[in-house]
């Protein structure tokens, strides 16, 4: 047994570490991250050079990690310094595109030269199985795409748009240029940083080559599978500074003559706080264990489920812990508590997974 | 045992309805109702129609101008204009310095100001905590030192909510250095346009300057600005404290907004079916429901005692505890009742006149920023740790 990261991922954690903090401590992020663009394209540049968004994938589709554990090491990471750069939507998408063989589009998205947008949820609501509600129908030579999709993280920032959409033949995928006729985007700020984008597709025409997935229910799942370990990471970065930034304000702030953290009422708080995220932690390495094997979406639920339960007791605890000040949009503290809180809505809150969790335990 | 109101309590309860019915502006109704921001303007003008109709200090004796409420009629009136979404009353004029001068005030001060709260030609704000006073207010450190007719202020306040439209302030300030911390402390009215004076915005995680820090240097204050007697100002501040604190409960505002979180789960869905038939989430909005019914009937057994003469003790800080928990549970139920769509922020949306394109279902770019906004609850009007510590101290003593 040994639960120590290899040897490269450890390099790889402690590069990226390096470089977030030198080129995007949380002024510099809080200024990309609340701006006109919504990230770093430099950044965004930079950590591609560095080989992180290789790191994602495996080295069958051109990548050199691409394991469940990869992806827990790079998003730790992300969260650690809160980092806005389109990782997630490159993410999903590029392991919807690996799933479906499309290696040539794949090594422009690892090569950092284009960025590509996961597109797949939509404004109504449906129930499990149903069709989307995005349609494509072929039309001699092409497809032609009608719908619309719903807080497409970063879309702006995005090349290409992966698109699901509704066939005769069930979903399937479909790679869209974002400045392709009949695509519109309406882009705002996330009140945790970055932009999203409210995607609107109106006879949008592409390529019979467009189509990226025959099977798009697995190409969908994949994505999402990693899209759930890579969010359940972040959180858990992020969760990691914020109870260190308020063990330090216990140790600091003074009132009534000693420490706060002298009142055992608190302590026991922040203790409580400390287990949780112990908690979340094996259940992040569970689920990094677990990715790609048969087990795999019950543990990324279990994953989701308790990151999304903890997430919210930790930014609560540390606001209140610190007062007022943690309220407050100078200190970074804050910032992590809204992305903490922010990330149990992203593909699915913990009572949707915890359903889930019961559904798959039933069907196995 | 009777939980009912008595036939006079009735009436008055039909009495406040219809006036809310007739008098509550919708533009106002409905700006609180989809949590959307308020102006000052907003604000002075639901002041102004209460005032014109007599209701707007209700904790004053009518020969200052209340009404003469029973603490039964004051509860009933808050419960009833939190639950017909009318804005809530700016506390420090009119909750706050009113009954702190009506009790320890000269009479010179009480004709002087408290007419200027109630027509609304002075906005007060409230200047207690400092950057190293919070929970431990005594430890203030903003300094008084007499000089003729004047005492010359120094110091900082912080979180001085609406500062930024503050025509006055009344501050805790400590004229004797060498006493006992709580037994040199003195409360002083000051005008918020005097020389020395500097006001700096703080912004909240939500994007919201709604707190301020205010900056004293040599700032020169007529003694007849003093309240009561020098370093007596402790005992002002508690008197003052327990006023912040009724209707801490917010039961009626936590009734309307639970009401709302319920028609919202009605309406959206998720996986195919309603959000109230969801067994997670309708597990946890009845956990809610239960809580608050439950609340309810403690304020009321609270009120009653203190309409029979019981002085507030552990029960005031049982009220804040719970009845800022439950508001905090109800914001973050309805944050996650809007999934993803609670990420979007457009900040010009919470704004009137908005004409742009609506992302997500109604109401969604409230929920996220009104849940961070509401964490301050449980941590100002004397944190909800503080609150434990006297309650322990009341039934444990050691
Ligand atoms: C939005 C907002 C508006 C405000 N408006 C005003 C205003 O208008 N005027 C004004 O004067 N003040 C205002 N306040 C200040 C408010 O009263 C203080 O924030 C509050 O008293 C707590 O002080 P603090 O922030 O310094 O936290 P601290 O006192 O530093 O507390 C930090 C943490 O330690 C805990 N703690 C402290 N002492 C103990 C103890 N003995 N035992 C256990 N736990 C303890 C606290 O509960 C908290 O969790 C406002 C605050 C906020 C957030």
């Amino acid at each position: 047994m040994d639960f120590q990261h290899s040897e490269d991922r450890q390099m790889l954690a402690d590069t990226l570490r390096r470089f977030l903090a030198e080129r995007a401590p949380i002024e510099a992020r809080n200024k990309a991250a609340y701006g006109e663009t919504g990230y770093s394209p430099d950044v965004w540049r930079g950590l591609a050079e560095l080989g992180v968004i290789g790191a994602l994938f495996g080295e069958d589709v051109g990548g050199f990690g691409g394991g469940g554990f990869d992806i827990m090491v790079v998003f730790e990471e992300i969260g650690r310094a809160l980092a806005v750069e389109p990782f997630l939507g490159t993410l999903m998408a590029g392991r919807a595109l690996a799933v479906s063989g499309r290696t040539a589009e794949l090594e422009e998205i690892i090569a950092g030269t284009t960025i590509v947008a996961f597109a797949h949820a939509e404004p109504q609501d449906r129930a499990t199985g149903d069709p989307l509600a995005t349609r494509a129908t072929a039309d001699g030579d092409s497809w032609v795409l009608n719908g619309a999709k719903a807080v497409v993280v970063q879309a702006e920032a995005a090349d290409r748009l992966l698109v699901s959409a509704q066939t005769d033949a069930g979903p399937s995928l479909f790679l869209v240029p974002a400045d392709a006729a009949g695509v519109q985007l309406h882009g705002y700020a996330n009140v945790d940083g970055g932009r999203s984008a409210e995607v609107s597709l109106k006879d949008v025409r592409v390529e019979v080559s467009a189509r990226v997935a025959d099977d798009g229910t697995a190409a969908i799942a994949a994505a999402e599978a990693a899209g759930l370990l890579a969010l359940s990471a972040e959180a858990l970065g992020a969760m990691e500074i914020a109870k260190s930034a308020t063990i330090d304000y216990l140790q600091t702030r003074k009132q009534f003559g000693v420490p706060i953290g002298k009142f055992q009422a608190l302590q026991h708080r922040i203790a409580t706080v400390l287990l949780e995220i112990e908690q979340a932690r094996s259940a992040v390495i569970n689920a990094a264990d677990a990715f790609g094997g048969e087990t795999a979406d019950r543990a990324l639920s279990a994953a989701k489920y308790t990151i999304g339960a903890t997430g919210q007791l930790v930014a609560e605890e540390a606001i209140q812990l610190h007062g007022g000040i943690g309220m407050t949009w100078e200190l970074p503290l804050s910032h992590y508590a809204k992305r903490i809180t922010m990330i149990d809505g992203q593909l699915g809150d913990q009572d949707e997974h915890l359903q889930r969790y019961i559904a798959l335990g039933r069907a196995a | 045992m009777d939980l009912r109101f008595t036939p006079e309590e009735e009436a008055f309860r039909d009495e406040v309805r219809a006036f809310l019915a007739d008098k509550l502006p919708a533009h106002l109704s409905r700006k609180v109702k989809h949590g959307l921001a308020m102006t000052k303007a907003d604000m002075e003008e639901w002041h102004g129609i209460l005032h014109a109709k007599g209701w707007l200090a209700s904790h004053w004796p009518e020969r200052h101008g209340g009404p003469g409420w029973t603490v039964v009629q004051r509860s009933i009136f808050e419960d009833e204009s939190a639950r017909a979404n009318a804005p809530r009353i700016v506390p420090f004029g009119v909750n706050m310095l009113g009954p702190v001068l009506i009790k320890y005030g000269s009479d010179e001060q009480c004709q002087r100001i408290l007419p200027r709260i109630l027509d609304g030609t002075d906005w007060w704000c409230q200047g207690y905590s400092e950057p190293g006073a919070g929970s431990d207010l005594a430890s203030l450190k903003t300094s008084a030192v007499r000089d003729g007719d004047h005492y010359v202020v120094n110091g900082q306040k912080t979180w001085t909510t609406l500062g930024q439209y503050a025509d006055w302030i009344f501050c805790l300030v400590r004229t004797d250095p060498t006493a006992k911390a709580q037994e040199g402390i003195s409360f002083l009215l000051i005008d918020m346009k005097s020389p020395g004076i500097e006001v700096r915005p703080i912004v909240l995680l939500d994007g919201d300057p709604e707190v301020n820090e205010v900056f004293f240097t040599d700032v020169r204050v007529p003694v007849a600005n003093l309240v009561g007697e020098e370093n007596k100002g402790w005992t002002y501040a508690k008197y003052l404290l327990t006023y912040e604190r009724t209707n801490i409960a917010g039961v009626g505002s936590s009734i309307a907004a639970f009401d709302r979180l319920k028609s919202i789960a009605g309406l959206l869905t998720r996986g195919g079916r309603p959000l109230a038939d969801d067994p997670l989430f309708a597990a946890r909005l009845a956990r809610i429901e239960i809580d608050l019914a439950n609340m309810a009937t403690t304020n009321m057994r609270v009120i009653a005692a203190a309409a029979n003469g019981g002085a507030p003790g552990a029960e005031s800080s049982m009220l804040k505890i719970k009845g800022t928990e439950i508001r905090q549970a109800i914001t973050a139920l309805t944050r996650r009742a809007y999934g993803p769509y609670a990420q979007p922020f457009i900040p010009e949306a919470l704004e009137d006149g908005y004409n742009g394109e609506p992302v997500g279902p109604e109401d969604a770019g409230s929920a996220a920023p009104t849940y961070f906004n509401y964490r301050k609850l449980s941590i100002f009007g004397g944190s909800n740790e503080v609150q434990k510590n006297i309650i322990s101290k009341m039934i444990v003593g050691l």
